[in-house]
């Protein structure tokens, strides 16, 4: 269904003209400060994502990452600070702003009692839409989330997956300009999760604004336009996912040696190539090097001529996974995914 | 006000959908009246004597009104389901009228308190309840039965999303509105309680109330018991629908 669409829908329902979203960026915040008593849950968060990008949030487990997601989708008001979405003040404009959004909160959120159709019918009618309509949309969702042959039983019959996958399109039922996403594909299996990345693709590539929150980094990495790391309630780093590779250093080089025993010989050979002492592990030496360009034929020269033998060898780029430990001091924590709760 | 209207039948078709498909639910509705009806008639029948009337005649006005204020607990469980499960959230993101999943449910319960009252009703008429009214009168009373249901729906509604888990959320409501439903005229007359409940009695919700459906279904005289009800409805709408909306406008899940 087109926006246009849905926007005739809701004035046919609704009194008011329906609200279209305001030029600038789609998310504007500052100095967002909450607090739980004690706990700062959010200490003071700044962020700008323009229209028709991809925002992703990365950080540890409590950094803060669902409740930047609350605040910005007027489920709690924060203590201080101000923030617009689609150019709506959270504080002051929430209804208009609600209608420019889609949430598919960290927990799956669906009545369990309602069949998967009979829910996403339930939220489309929440905005706006009539009927009939809102039947469509549902069994085209249905459909393209891989869920119209359980569309007629409960959701309570759902696995874990399925649940998740059904509060997912329940945020894009009304093809809303900004979505919000908190962790969207924990749970899913492999083929969902790729499904799901292509679904979001495509509604960027047709305009739609999305922050989403991840714990994985190769998500962030394939998805976001720009990622800010947060950790301990304070965006520590944000940029493209380039940017942040090129802040935690160059590139890795990997030599996998034949016999483990040449390690000190090797190391020896390669140190001139790097800043920092290279190591030794799994088998293979690993080592920052200072300069991309013919770092391969180089090492592989060196350890010829000394006959040391080479099994694999490899340039690679810093991951994700590098910036994360780097800026948290601690490898990003996948919960484990037997116990994902939905 | 139009989108507030729509929102609420959405919500209130929501909460009635389910209804076919949890037994549960329809027991609670159904052969809970029909018990409490037999065992109060026929255990404390004989025991209790009300001067005027069978005690099945003087019983079935005061059960219905406890029933019918015992609705409401759907509503109170259910929030409270809602809230932790996250839907209450869901909600919250959506550009609907906020007051309309409070009203969709309290909605919702008017067509099961109705529902349970028709089975008291005919359970009683079985076993010799006979009304002494008019039509009018006797429809009159149902109208005025289903309010006062609707209004303690809110107060449940009040409930539910202020404790911290479902069984509570029922439990609190017990506590409450179980003694009240007692020290009222509902199953013994006033007259034969001990000064201090009496006073008591005589000024509580559910007198007013029972006297209301005894002048209306068995002509009884009905002195003021039938504005005092409507009042005391009002007045308990009036404090529990905005205190429940402004709590559930600000309600987070934890
Ligand atoms: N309702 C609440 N009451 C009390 N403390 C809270 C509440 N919500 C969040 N917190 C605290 O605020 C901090 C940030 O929580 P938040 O849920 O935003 O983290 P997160 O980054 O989403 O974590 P995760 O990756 O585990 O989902 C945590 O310390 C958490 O315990
Ligand atoms: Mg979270």
């Amino acid at each position: 269904m087109t926006r246009a669409g849905q926007i005739r829908d809701a004035a046919e329902t609704g009194g008011a003209e329906p609200e279209v979203p305001r030029d600038g960026p789609a998310i504007t915040a500052g100095g967002l400060v909450k607090c739980f008593g004690d706990v700062r849950a959010i200490d003071g968060v700044d962020l700008e994502v323009e229209t028709g990008t991809i925002l992703g949030l990365l950080g540890p487990n409590g950094a803060g990452k669902t409740t930047v997601v609350r605040v910005l989708t007027t489920l709690l008001k924060p203590d201080s600070g101000a923030a617009t979405v689609a150019g709506f003040d959270v504080l002051s404009e929430g209804a208009a702003l609600r209608e420019q959004i889609g949430l598919a909160g960290q927990y799956a959120a669906v009545d369990e009692n309602l069949t998967g159709l009979e829910n996403l019918t339930m939220v489309g009618r929440l905005y706006g839409m009539t009927r009939s309509r809102a039947k469509m949309r549902a069994w085209e969702l249905l459909a393209r989330f891989d869920l119209a042959d359980a569309a007629k039983r409960p959701a309570r019959t759902y696995s874990g997956g399925m649940r998740r996958r059904l509060d997912l399109t329940a945020a894009l039922v009304a093809d809303p300009p900004m979505l919000f996403l908190d962790e969207p594909t924990t749970g899913l299996d492999p083929r969902s999760r790729i499904a799901l990345w292509e679904t979001i693709e495509s509604l960027v590539a047709d305009g739609t604004t999305v922050l989403l929150t991840t714990q994985y980094l190769d998500e962030a990495d394939r998805l976001a336009d720009r990622i800010a790391v947060i950790d301990h309630g304070k965006v520590i780093a944000d940029g493209t996912p380039d940017e942040l590779k090129d802040r935690v250093g160059g590139e890795k080089l990997e030599v996998r040696l034949s016999e483990p025993g040449d390690a000190d010989r090797a190391i020896e050979l390669l140190v001139s190539m790097t800043d920092e002492q290279p190591v030794f592990e799994d088998g293979s030496v690993k080592l920052t090097v200072r300069r991309r360009k013919g770092a391969i034929v180089e090492a592989v020269q060196r350890l010829n001529q000394a006959g040391i033998g080479i099994d694999d060898l490899g340039l690679r780029r810093p991951t994700l996974d590098d910036v994360f430990l780097a800026l948290t001091g601690h490898a990003a924590e996948v919960e484990d995914a037997g116990q994902v709760e939905v | 006000m139009r989108k507030l209207f729509a929102d609420t039948m959405v919500i209130a078709e929501r909460n009635l959908i389910r209804l076919p498909r949890s037994p549960d639910l329809l027991i609670a509705f159904t052969v809970q009246p029909i018990m409490f009806v037999l065992l109060f008639a026929y255990v404390f029948g004989g025991a209790i004597s009300t001067p005027g009337y069978s005690y099945i005649d003087f019983l079935i006005p005061g059960i219905i009104v406890q029933n019918i204020a015992f609705g409401g607990f759907v509503t109170a469980v259910g929030l409270n389901e809602d809230l932790s499960k996250g839907l209450i959230d869901r909600f919250r993101s959506l550009p609907m009228a906020r007051p309309a999943v409070l009203a969709g449910r309290t909605s919702a319960d008017i067509v099961t308190n109705l529902l349970s009252a028709l089975v008291l009703l005919v359970t009683g008429l079985i076993i010799g309840f006979r009304f002494d009214a008019g039509p009018l009168d006797i429809l009159a009373g149902m109208a005025l039965l289903l309010f006062f249901g609707y209004a303690f729906s809110w107060v449940f509604a009040l409930f539910g999303l202020v404790v911290s888990s479902p069984e509570a959320a029922s439990s609190v409501g017990f506590i409450v509105v179980f003694p009240l439903t007692f020290i009222s005229s509902a199953f013994v007359p006033v007259e034969s309680m001990p000064d201090g409940l009496r006073w008591f009695a005589e000024i509580n919700p559910f007198t007013f109330m029972v006297d209301a459906m005894r002048a209306l279904w068995l002509g009884a005289p009905a002195g003021n018991s039938i504005w005092g009800a409507f009042v005391w409805t009002v007045a308990i709408l009036a404090v529990f629908a905005p205190v429940s909306v402004s709590r559930y406008r600000r309600a987070a899940v934890n």
